[in-house]
């Protein structure tokens, strides 16, 4: 005999307790958490395009004086700062937030309200790095902070605290998402799901995972070294005080190449599920996938000295790291190898994801042809510190990561929303991005052959770069002009209600197809039963196209007619608006707000820890029951 | 069929014990980031060693408290003979076993911390403080990292001593005790790094 709901012990509620602007704030649903995040990624991605733009007009024409080289400095640092702490790195955690517990059939993550602390770290991070241009002025020793540059001697003001403050808030999130995914894969999948049956992004989310668990954490020693040398008048980094500057480098890279993988796998990700999706075809060669990912992880481990070839390490070390460096490329190979295998043969239906993810393509194999080139310790000796470089990022930044997010985004965008995009408007947003965006950077590749350095504000007239850097500028804001028609069609979709069915495109492969758009709260109403490598379509195939549920007594969430759901908590909220306080504490500096802020902190943590955090049960609705 | 108080009492102990099952895991992928934390921070000090330009050399003031630190080490292994017993207690279904031993780990472990603290104040004592020099600044941070995980775990192992008195655990509810028991095991295990590279490196100069 089924349990009647109302005969539990817990409360039995018609809708979701987290509904309103509170419960927004106190929610631990994995999906609007997702919203949060995708919504604070563009909002972060519109503020660095925009230093962006002010770069690129400072260097269109030469002895230009929009802005000074001071003030050049410092949009140069947000820049990067901002795109890749802020920008990259919620629209990843938002995509796989939102999508990855409903691909392996889970309803949520493992840890709910650690998944909402760890937005309001972001966020709050965020804020804190950005607030630095009301504070003194932003910092302008570059993303990657350098010391001496970033030390109290050289960079004395807030603005340098505000990066170390904001950026360890930001990697913290990093943490404790990445540990929340590891979890959530290894435990939550559903019935029948084993681990080489999980959809590819999965695994993706897995490897970025454990990533960033490893690779994070050097460079939040770092940073919490440098605070202390900024505060403490310690000499970690000061050689007058038998300290090291090579020290932070080193800390800084073993954490900021993994990053660089941590960015572009959820980027492969995205194009992996697209591209099989629209092709009609299974990802070609799942195992080898999988075996890449794992290299490409490892690989990552051993290369961070290529950032670092100019520092006169010697030869026989700079050589190991050009091998390892080098390595890379197979693992990149398989992936555009297995892209390849899945599309021939496939009958692909070119809508607006699957144009980004074929341009991600193109433009990744560019991304990964130049760093070969620059992979080469002594080739590396005429590039370092010149355009040549920042095209080079640029192509894997924006032509892979970002192309790759964005078909990801419009392809799950029906999902996370219910409405569909109006391909009509994303397309020539497309083209007018992908042409502004090689419009950009391909200029930047010769400019560097050329001789022109980078991260300097100006150049001379006679020196031959004014019509390769006009157009750089052009296209810069011709990227601009793709981003804003992709705004406006993703808000149109939403203004004009064009109701998504469950399987939006028609050619779902994966669990989150299965249930209606956008996910309700308990994402199955019963969990389903995985008796394929893809579970949907081996439905599709083999069954009446629906997913079976699982029996009853398997389904442990279930009870009657409603599903168990976790509690929402302002606790996160506490305890996030606690570092913010601390945060600003250690950006004025100021004792008595750190102080205050990480008492708020303890007193989050305590009430997180004796707060009634059992849940409640949700009845499902009919139709979906 | 189920009789109705047996079908509550299985949905709410089922939600509690998947949540435990995942902690347990969350806390293993924990310690493997721990474990970089405290590679970092000994990776950066033997990469600064022996680099002090002024003031009191590391070994002239190690010396000094090394002999308590001995006994200190000693101390914290015994601690974790002690976690261990007491998650075996637990998982035989003895909670007066669990509750006795939990308390003698607590004991250890603040005897422990009070040797740290009394050393810490002998040598600040002493002129050696946080900025003296990088030896003495890189010596605070790795072992004060390391006090401050320790503290954590004692206030870790009262909560599960209170949550015992209140009868929360048994033979089939003992995840939360285990969980505490692998986060003592590692500050325990960290120790046995940091003890040798610190204290007993100094004298092989």
């Amino acid at each position: 005999m089924a349990v009647a709901a109302e005969k539990l012990d817990l409360p039995v509620r018609q809708t979701r307790a987290d509904s309103g602007l509170l419960g927004l704030i106190s929610t631990v649903d994995h999906k609007k958490i997702g919203l949060l995040y995708l919504f604070t990624g563009i909002l972060f991605l519109v503020v660095g395009g925009i230093e962006a733009l002010l770069i690129r007009l400072q260097l269109a024409r030469p002895l230009n004086t929009v802005i000074t080289g001071e003030t050049y400095n410092q949009v140069l640092t947000q820049h990067g700062t901002v795109m890749i702490f802020f920008a990259a790195t919620p629209i990843i955690w938002g995509l796989f937030n939102y999508v990855m517990p409903i691909m392996i059939g889970a309803r949520d993550v493992a840890f709910p309200r650690l998944n909402m602390m760890s937005y309001w770290c972001l966020l709050w991070g965020g804020v804190i790095v950005n607030a630095a241009w009301f504070l003194g002025g932003a910092v302008d020793a570059g993303w990657f902070a350098y010391v001496p540059l970033s030390s109290a001697q050289f960079s004395p003001g807030e603005g340098m605290n505000a990066y170390l403050v904001g950026v360890q808030l930001g990697m913290l999130s990093t943490m404790l998402t990445s540990i929340n995914f590891v979890v959530t894969i290894l435990k939550m999948r559903a019935p029948g799901m084993g681990l080489m049956n999980m959809p590819p992004l999965a695994w993706f989310t897995l490897m970025t995972s454990i990533l960033a668990i490893t690779a994070g954490i050097p460079f939040m020693v770092a940073m919490l070294f440098l605070m202390m040398d900024r505060w403490f008048g310690t000499s970690f980094f000061a050689p007058g005080g038998g300290g090291d500057v090579l020290l932070w480098q080193h800390l800084f890279w073993i954490f900021g190449h993994p990053e660089v993988y941590i960015l572009l796998l959820p980027a492969l990700a995205c194009v992996s599920e697209v591209l099989s999706a629209f092709a009609g075809k299974p990802l070609f060669g799942y195992k080898s996938m999988v075996a890449a990912i794992s290299t490409i992880g490892i690989l990552s481990w051993i290369v961070w000295m290529h950032h670092m070839y100019t520092v006169g390490a010697g030869s026989p070390t700079n050589t190991a790291f050009v091998i390892g460096t080098k390595a890379v490329s197979v693992p990149a190979a398989i992936f555009v190898f297995i892209w390849l295998g899945t599309l021939w043969g496939g009958r692909l239906r070119y809508t607006l994801p699957v144009h980004y993810a074929v341009a991600m393509m193109f433009e990744f194999y560019i991304g990964g042809l130049t760093g070969l080139v620059n992979a080469s310790s002594s080739v590396d000796r005429q590039f370092q510190d010149n355009m040549w470089i920042v095209g080079h990022f640029h192509f894997v930044a924006i032509g892979g990561i970002v192309f790759g997010l964005l078909a990801g985004l419009t392809y799950w965008w029906p999902k996370m929303t219910g409405f569909m995009l109006n391909e009509a408007i994303g397309k020539p947003g497309f083209w007018v991005l992908f042409l502004g965006f090689n419009l950009t950077f391909a200029p930047q590749l010769v400019e560097g052959l050329l001789g022109m350095p980078r991260r300097v504000y100006t150049y001379l007239p006679e020196q031959g770069w004014a019509g390769l850097n006009a157009v750089s500028s052009i296209g810069a804001f011709m990227q601009a002009v793709g981003i804003v028609i992709l705004v406006i069609a993703l808000l149109e979709s939403v203004l004009s209600r064009r109701r998504a069915t469950a399987d939006a495109w028609g050619v779902g492969r994966s669990l989150e197809w299965s249930i209606p758009s956008p996910a309700p709260a308990y994402n199955f109403a019963r969990l389903p039963l995985v008796r394929g490598h893809e579970a949907l379509w081996h439905e599709k195939m083999h069954g009446d196209g629906k997913m079976q549920p699982v029996p009853d007594e398997e389904d442990h969430g279930r009870h009657g007619n409603a599903v168990h759901m976790p509690s929402p908590s302002f606790m996160p909220a506490v305890v996030g608006l606690g570092l913010l306080v601390a945060g600003f504490g250690g950006v004025l500096p100021n004792v008595t707000l750190a102080i205050a802020g990480g008492v708020v902190v303890a007193l989050g943590i305590l009430g997180w820890a004796l707060e009634d955090a059992r849940g409640y049960y949700l009845v499902v609705k009919e139709e979906e029951a | 069929m189920t009789t109705k108080a047996e079908a509550v009492g299985h949905a709410a102990g089922h939600h509690a014990h998947a949540a435990l099952d995942n902690l347990k895991r969350g806390v293993w992928v924990f310690l493997a980031s721990e474990c970089i934390v405290f590679g970092s921070l000994i990776g950066t000090y033997l990469a600064l060693w022996g680099r002090s330009t002024s003031g009191p050399q590391p070994h002239e003031m190690l010396a000094q408290v090394l002999p308590e630190t001995i006994v200190a080490t000693f101390i914290l292994l015994l601690s974790g003979f002690t976690m261990a017993l007491a998650v075996h207690a637990v998982r035989r279904g003895n909670v007066g076993g669990l509750q006795l031993w939990t308390l003698a780990t607590i004991v250890l472990g603040a005897v422990f911390l009070a040797f740290k603290i009394k050393d810490y104040a002998h040598l600040v004592g002493e002129g050696w403080t946080f900025a003296s020099n990088i030896g003495a600044t890189t010596f605070y941070t790795v072992t004060g990292t390391h006090a401050v995980h320790l503290a954590v775990g004692l206030v870790w192992l009262l909560a599960v001593l209170v949550n015992s008195l209140r009868g929360r655990y048994s033979s089939e509810n003992a995840t939360a005790v285990e969980c505490a028991g692998l986060y003592w095991h590692f500050v325990d295990m960290a120790w046995m790094v940091i003890f040798p590279v610190i204290y007993l490196l100094e004298f092989a100069r």
